[in-house]
């Protein structure tokens, strides 16, 4: 009979920290306090837009969605040019884009989504082939892509150079989705912050309930990347050891066959 | 409020997938810690 306890670590406790740290379990507490208010000023306390009323509810989660996928994207534009430059070439770079790429999906799906559901809302339609809607799709599939051909196979170093090529090209169509609206004819309205020559008009409470809802949404990017990058880490260890186990086992066969 | 459907399926659907990746996310990590020494994770 196995008698092996295979729940944990020879050296590690059931308690033992994983992939979190003390800042991580700080930040995890101040995440989930400042969701709890996003939700509370979004859903309840912040008043309804003259022109879309209750609807505007949505934007406190979707635009600090649409927010953090260019965020996680960039990142990992960065991390894996950084990965490519000589002089920075390292593996936890290719492992930041990764993790990066993959939340960058998860809010851009996010995003994606309540779109959707607040397009219905003021549209008519869950969807529509418009500029903004269309070019996001497509970062989205781009994105999705990436993470699988971080998926196929060979050594670390292989999975690193051709993922940061890829992530270097998919990169560039940011700025297409983000200037989609001035550059075409479109349902979605233009940025009603941060664009140009853009007069804000927005009440203070909604202001800042949007606000909130871009801080804490990057400190859960920040959670999600940091866990997500050490988990890759576990994962690329166990490979390695799972190879070195590989090796031992077929050199010892081999020694055995040539006595 | 108007369109309370819509409205809080979005904010359900954003927290709900978040908090599911992040448990998914420590659960892959807890699988694979199980066989890594906690001298070799850097971050500890």
């Amino acid at each position: 009979m196995n008698t092996t306890d295979t729940t944990t670590a020879p050296n590690s406790s059931p308690r033992d920290r994983v992939t979190g740290t003390t800042f991580t379990r700080g930040l995890g507490v101040v995440i989930l306090a400042g969701m709890i208010l996003l939700v509370i000023l979004g859903l309840f306390v912040s008043p309804p837009d003259v022109n879309q009323g209750e609807s505007v509810r949505i934007m406190y989660a979707h635009v600090p969605g649409a927010w953090l996928a260019y965020l996680a994207f960039v990142v990992t534009g960065i991390s894996s040019a950084a990965y490519l430059w000589k002089r920075t070439r390292s593996l936890t770079w290719d492992r930041i884009a990764g993790a990066s790429a993959e939340v960058g999906v998860l809010f851009m799906g996010i995003s994606l989504v309540t779109g959707s559901l607040w397009g219905r809302i003021t549209w008519g339609t869950y969807w529509t082939w418009d500029a903004r809607l269309t070019t996001t799709a497509f970062l989205f599939v781009t994105y999705i892509g990436y993470l699988a051909v971080r998926g196929l196979g060979g050594t670390h170093q292989q999975r690193a150079r051709r993922s940061a090529v890829l992530a270097l090209l998919a990169v560039l169509e940011i700025p297409l989705v983000h200037f989609s609206v001035e550059l075409w004819n479109t349902l979605h309205q233009e940025a009603s912050i941060a664009g140009r020559g853009t007069d804000v008009e927005m009440d203070g409470l909604m202001l800042f309930t949007l606000f909130l809802g871009v801080v804490v949404f990057t400190l859960m990017y920040v959670w999600l990347v940091l866990h997500r990058q050490r988990s890759l880490a576990l994962d690329d260890m166990l490979d390695d050891s799972g190879l070195d186990n590989a090796l031992t086992a077929r050199r010892a066969e081999a020694q055995g066959v040539a006595r | 409020m108007d369109n309370a459907g819509f409205i809080f399926a979005s904010y359900i659907i954003t927290f709900g997938s978040v908090g599911a990746y992040a448990l998914g996310v420590i659960r892959r990590s807890r699988k694979s810690s199980r066989d890594v020494p906690r001298d070799q994770r850097p971050w500890l």
